[in-house]
Parts: structure tokens; C-alpha cells; sequence
């Protein structure tokens, strides 16, 4: 079979099993609904924590809005192996004859879609709530970035831990040490759009490296760790 | 008894492919070196070594600290290779390796951060800062305990020796980046002085030297130790199973 026709035939599988997600979770509406409503909840937290002012708006605002993306992504990610391991249906899409890093990827784009349309619903909240001028162009490929990294590592960790009986707890204690550097790339380049400040390294190309690093490194292991 | 009949057979079967244990005379004797290694420098540390004309006695920290941070380090190192072979060669002795270290890498970053705290308090006035050393270092426990715990709940499986390989290895690769990107964000750590000459007094050079070595070879003996408890962990479950198979 020549390159191209590999190509097709695994953009095809993937798109296939994005598909089926996509129509599950349209169904079911309990993963986005769940971690839209936990985002906005971080936020009103946040407000009593740090009795957001003026003044110190631009030093909290960024971290206020990390944190409620990450923690409501780790809400999502903890679902993505374990609903097909409940359904019954991972063996059964472990063995059709498909390369498991389309699987991989179908389950990330998947992820990153759906924490996406979570994210574009809770920034202009954001933005709303603490008046921040945060809703603006230059702040979409960070959100972006940021939240494909923390979704490639969640991706591959929540197949490790969907067989074991504490998923929830197991999950953030893996994914959380590894996606430091994502974070404060992500945090360090949303500051910087609210105040410019001299000599910072170039965030946003940091984030992207970060997740070519860490997406290379998932696609090689990812097999490993989903075979029983 | 019928009940020792039945449980007798297979266990004599099942240990007949288990090497008889000899007296482990490579393992004693690196067990001796160690402690000697272990004596002399703890003499050095507190009696050979000049004390510091401006930390003062705080300073002879640096001598348990530094050692015990490199083999934190190295054991991670250890950690991600053992698991990396492991899903190479499919060889569960290399898993039993990988898992040894990060039991012993969990204390030694444990006695890293303890020590440095400690010295952090006496020189810089306090207990923690968040520059890239320490952040790094706290980032690497993390890793281990995350590890151990992973291990723990999947049980003495394949799928546990897989999943702990794929997290060593993303580890060993994300540790420099965080302490890069840390680095970016700020920091304050004392700089590397070995490498500049007439930096260190060649006396402290000498003890610092003394103290890495009988550290690591101390640590050699804790690997070798933890990787017979591990492996004799394994094959008492994999017996246990076959007991239960059996009954």
C-alpha cells in the first residue's frame, strides 16, 4: 500500500472514532455540561479566595483562569478510556484492526474538542465576572495551546489509570507534575497580554515545543499502555 | 495432613526454576565497602573538612546534600532506562530493577529536600524558595510517589510494569524541561562550583569526592537489596496464585 493511501485510510479510522464520540457525548451531555459548570464554579471560588481587585487583578486573573481550565479538563480527561472500559466497548475497539495511535488521536482531538467548546463558554464569563480585558484574539492560539498540552498527557494517563479503582484520585497526581511546564508557559503568556513586561522568552513558541515534545512522545507510548 | 499435601506439591514445582540463593559474597563485601566508605567520610564531614569562613558549620550539609541529590537524580535515570528496556526486551527483571530504584530514588529525594531545607533555613534565612533546583527537585518526588502509587494500584502485573515504564520515560524527558522552564520563570539557587578551579579549597574538594563516592556505593548496596525484596515479591505472588489455582 503506497503512503497516501496509509494516510487516508488511517485519517479515515481516526475521523471514524472521533465520530462516535462526538455522537456519544452529544447524546449524553454529561462530560461538557459537568466540566463547564465545575470551570465556572472555580471561578466564583477564586473570587471569595482572592477578593479580586483592581489592584491586583493582572497578578491573579491569569492563574484564576488556568486553574479552572485545567482542573475542569482533568474532570473530562478522567472519562475518556474509562466510559468505553463501563460501556464494555475498549475491547471490542481494541480489536478492530486499527492502528492504536489513530485511536490515540481520535480520543485527543476528541478531548481537546470538547474542552475547547467548554473554554470558548467560560472565558467570555471570565472576562465578564472579574472585568478583564482578556476576550481578545491574541489570547485563542494560547488557550489552545495550552489546553492540547494538558489534554495530550491527560489523554495518555487516563488509560492507565482507567483500570485501576481510584481513577479520580490517581489521575491528577500523574498528570499534574508533567504538565508544569505547560502551565506556566500558558499562565506567563496570558499575563503577558494584560501587561507587557520586558526580557520574558517567547512563551507562546515555548508551548508550542512543550506540546510537540510531549505529542511525539505519547503517540510512541500510547500502545504500550492501553494493551491488556 | 492432607492439607500440607495439597499445598506442598506445587510450591516444590513451582520453586524448583528459582535459583537456591549462595552466600552473597559480592553483595557482602560491597556491603563492607560501603560502610567503611560511610565511616571515614562521616569523620571527614565533621572533622577534616575546614569549616566555612561565612556559612559556618551549616556548610558541612553540602556534603550529605550534594551526594544524596545525584543519586535522587540518577536513580530516575535508572528508573526511566529499566522501564525503557523493559518494554523493549519484555524482560521482567528489568521492571524489578526500575522498580527498586524508585523506592530507593523516593527516599533519596526525600533526603534531599529535607537537607536542603534544612540548609536553605540556616544560609538563606528560609525554608523554601521557588527557584529551579528546588521546584525541580519537589517535582521529582512527586514523580516518584506518583509512580509508587501507580505500581501499587495496578498490582504486580504487566499492565503496571507498562504504565510505570511509560511514566518514567516521560518523566526523564519532562525533568529537564521543567527545571528549563522554571529557570525562565525565575531563580536563586547557588551555581555549580565544582568545575571552576580555586572556586572550592582542594580539602573540601577531597571530602566532597570521599562523601559521593561511599554514598554511591552505599546506594549500590540499597539497590541490590530492594531488587531482591521486589523480585522475591513477585515470584511469592506468582506461587500464592498458583496455590489459589490449585485449591
Amino acid at each position: 500500500m503506497s503512503t497516501l493511501s496509509t494516510l487516508r485510510l488511517f485519517c479515515s479510522q481516526v475521523l471514524a472514532i472521533l465520530g462516535k464520540d462526538i455522537r456519544y457525548e452529544l447524546r449524553s451531555k454529561q462530560t461538557w455540561l459537568g466540566m463547564g459548570l465545575f470551570a465556572l464554579l472555580v471561578f466564583v471560588i477564586f473570587n471569595f479566595a482572592f477578593d479580586l481587585r483592581v489592584e491586583n487583578r493582572a497578578a491573579v486573573a491569569p492563574g484564576a483562569l488556568w486553574v479552572a481550565f485545567v482542573f475542569a479538563s482533568l474532570l473530562g480527561l478522567g472519562r475518556t478510556i474509562a466510559a468505553e472500559r463501563e460501556g464494555g466497548s475498549l475491547d471490542r475497539l481494541l480489536l478492530c484492526p486499527v492502528d492504536r495511535r489513530a485511536i490515540y488521536l481520535a480520543k485527543l482531538l476528541g478531548n481537546l474538542l470538547f474542552i475547547g467548546i467548554v473554554e470558548l463558554v467560560a472565558l467570555p464569563i471570565f472576562a465578564a465576572l472579574f472585568s478583564v480585558p482578556l476576550f481578545s484574539g491574541e489570547l485563542f492560539p494560547i488557550v489552545l495551546l495550552g489546553t492540547l498540552g494538558v489534554a495530550i498527557i491527560g489523554t495518555l494517563f487516563s488509560a492507565m489509570t482507567a483500570a485501576t479503582r481510584a481513577r479520580e484520585l490517581l489521575l491528577p497526581l500523574l498528570v499534574f507534575p508533567l504538565i508544569v511546564p505547560v502551565v506556566i508557559a500558558a499562565v506567563r503568556a496570558t499575563g503577558a497580554l494584560m501587561i507587557t513586561a520586558p526580557d520574558e522568552p517567547p512563551w507562546l513558541g515555548l508551548l508550542a515545543a512543550f506540546d510537540v515534545i510531549f505529542l511525539s512522545l505519547a503517540l510512541l507510548t500510547f500502545s504500550y499502555v492501553i494493551e491488556e | 495432613m492432607a492439607v500440607i499435601n495439597k499445598t506442598g506439591a506445587p510450591l516444590q514445582e513451582a520453586a524448583a526454576p528459582v535459583r537456591r540463593p549462595s552466600l552473597p559474597l559480592a553483595s557482602l563485601l560491597l556491603g563492607a565497602l560501603a560502610f567503611a566508605g560511610m565511616m571515614i567520610s562521616i569523620w571527614a564531614i565533621f572533622l577534616y573538612a575546614p569549616t566555612d569562613a561565612i556559612e559556618g558549620l551549616s556548610q558541612r550539609i553540602f556534603y550529605f546534600h550534594v551526594p544524596v541529590a545525584w543519586l535522587a537524580m540518577l536513580s530516575f535515570v535508572i528508573v526511566a532506562l529499566g522501564g525503557a528496556i523493559y518494554l523493549w526486551r519484555e524482560d521482567e527483571r528489568w521492571d524489578w530493577l526500575a522498580l527498586a530504584a524508585a523506592e530507593a530514588g523516593a527516599i533519596f529525594t526525600t533526603l534531599t529536600l529535607v537537607t536542603g531545607s534544612l540548609w536553605g533555613r540556616a544560609t538563606w534565612g528560609t525554608w523554601w524558595t521557588w527557584d529551579a533546583r528546588l521546584t525541580t527537585s519537589l517535582i521529582l518526588w512527586f514523580l516518584y510517589i506518583a509512580y509508587l502509587m501507580l505500581r501499587s494500584y495496578l498490582g504486580k502485573t504487566s499492565t503496571s510494569a507498562r504504565a510505570g515504564a511509560v511514566l518514567a520515560i516521560l518523566g526523564v524527558i519532562d525533568v529537564p524541561i521543567i527545571y528549563e522552564s522554571v529557570n525562565w520563570w525565575r531563580t536563586l539557587h547557588p551555581a555549580a562550583e565544582i568545575g571552576t578551579p580555586g572556586a572550592l579549597p582542594p580539602a573540601v574538594v577531597l571530602v566532597l569526592m570521599l562523601s559521593l563516592i561511599s554514598f554511591t556505593l552505599f546506594y549500590c548496596v540499597l539497590l541490590i537489596q530492594l531488587y531482591q525484596l521486589v523480585r522475591l515479591q513477585h515470584l511469592t505472588s506468582r506461587l500464592r496464585a498458583r496455590l489459589q489455582v490449585v485449591d
